[in-house]
């Protein structure tokens, strides 16, 4: 029972709350780094050490923090852990660092991040904290990761700097440059309303096929 | 050291906040459903962002010499605190005003085209005239492209659009063709 209930913490952040398919949050670093998959990849897993590290200690001391000053205690907290991430990417992977430039110490301005912790780690106990904190964080990379891949793919002809089309594709340069963030992330959305669409008329017919059945 | 109008139009047009930076989204397609509402709020955040951008240098020159890691935790400090006092004097000042932005100004402290424009300024070493320049540029850029995706969106309700693209998904592809019309904008200097 214990271990279903953090399972089902874990897997609701993956797929039908997705932060970004489902609920449209923390769409500025979304769209703004995801030219390439290395890229999409970095900031996702800065965005994780983030989300994690402050729910697990908005958890810790949620009855510590007044209500009153909740809000700025959350993001102090959320500024540490970025300023953290900023500098331990600036050690580890300068090259990676330098793209994302200023959209690492933007982190702290992602929604998702703010709404976990006023939305669930201020009111659960650590372990389920934390294992929302994963979910979504998990949730965010994997969004992260196939818009930064469809543009890579698309706009350079490789993913993770590997070719994978032959020597005459044309490469569709629109697709990493800034528009090509919102028609790509328009497009999942639309095929995510298409999916929701259909799920939603098929239960229908079997709602329709049970009464007409009765 | 750049030159003052290069900086205005480098922020209003070519490099425009919400774009070509995608910063500020949230609003940007939150609250861009009427032209009026846009206006306000892009008004709010201009207003905002020029007292941020002093706010921004006066500690990069005074405090963050001699802490440089401290320097993200201080700008949302001071943006947020910067913002409720702004929210105080207007309530004080001119109520009829503070009506008129209403639930915007608490909600722009949260808006990352603040806390990006404290940064970028940061990063290219702007002076305070400068930052000045850069945030007026910044925030009128903001404000016309929210006025901008607000018009297009109350003409396309209008139509007859089918179900399955309405809502975020549109809002977003409109969003790609305007971004699409200000790249042509880069053509302007040559050197940007």
């Amino acid at each position: 029972m214990k271990k279903n209930e953090s399972y089902e913490e874990f897997v609701k952040g993956i797929w039908r709350d997705n932060p970004v398919f489902a609920q449209v949050l923390g769409m500025c670093p979304m769209l703004a780094v995801t030219n390439s998959a290395i890229n999409a990849i970095a900031m996702g897993m800065a965005s994780m050490f983030v989300l994690v590290g402050s729910s697990f200690l908005v958890s810790i001391f949620r009855n510590v923090i007044p209500k009153q000053v909740r809000i700025s205690c959350f993001i102090i907290i959320i500024a540490t852990f970025v300023t953290i991430a900023d500098y331990t990417l600036l050690a580890l992977v300068p090259k990676v660092h330098k793209e994302l430039g200023a959209f690492i110490p933007l982190i702290v301005a992602n929604c998702l991040i703010l709404g976990r912790q006023e939305a669930f780690a201020s009111r659960y106990p650590t372990r389920l904290a934390v294992m929302d904190a994963l979910g979504m964080a998990g949730g965010f990379l994997l969004a992260l990761f196939s818009l930064g891949a469809v543009r890579e793919i698309l706009g350079d002809g490789a993913l993770f700097g590997v070719r994978i089309f032959s020597e005459n594709f044309e490469p569709w340069i629109v697709m990493i440059l800034p528009p090509g963030g919102f028609l790509t992330l328009g497009v999942i959305l639309l095929f995510f309303n298409w999916f929701k669409y259909k799920k939603d008329e098929f239960l229908a017919d079997v709602a329709e096929a049970e009464r007409s059945g009765n | 050291m750049e030159n003052l109008p290069w900086i205005f139009i480098s922020a209003l047009l070519v490099n425009n906040f919400v774009l070509t930076y995608f910063l500020g989204l949230c609003p940007f397609l939150g609250v861009s459903n009427s032209l009026e509402t846009s206006a306000r709020l892009g008004l709010a955040t201009t207003f905002v962002m020029l007292v941020t951008a002093v706010c921004a240098w006066v500690l990069n020159t005074y405090v963050l010499i001699h802490a440089p890691y401290l320097r993200l935790i201080c700008f949302i400090v001071v943006i947020a605190s910067t913002v409720q006092f702004i929210e105080m004097l207007i309530k004080k000042l001119s109520p009829a005003l503070f009506r008129a932005m209403g639930i915007f100004l608490p909600l722009i402290t949260t808006n990352c085209a603040i806390l990006g424009l404290a940064i970028f300024a940061t990063n290219r070493g702007y002076g305070f005239v400068e930052g000045i320049v850069y945030a007026l540029g910044a925030g009128i850029g903001f404000t016309l492209a929210l006025v901008l995706l607000a018009g297009l969106r109350e003409e396309s309700e209008l139509s007859n659009i089918p179900k399955l693209i309405q809502g975020t998904a549109m809002n977003l592809i409109i969003a790609g063709v305007l971004s699409m019309a200000f790249m042509g904008f880069a053509g302007l200097f040559s050197s940007s």
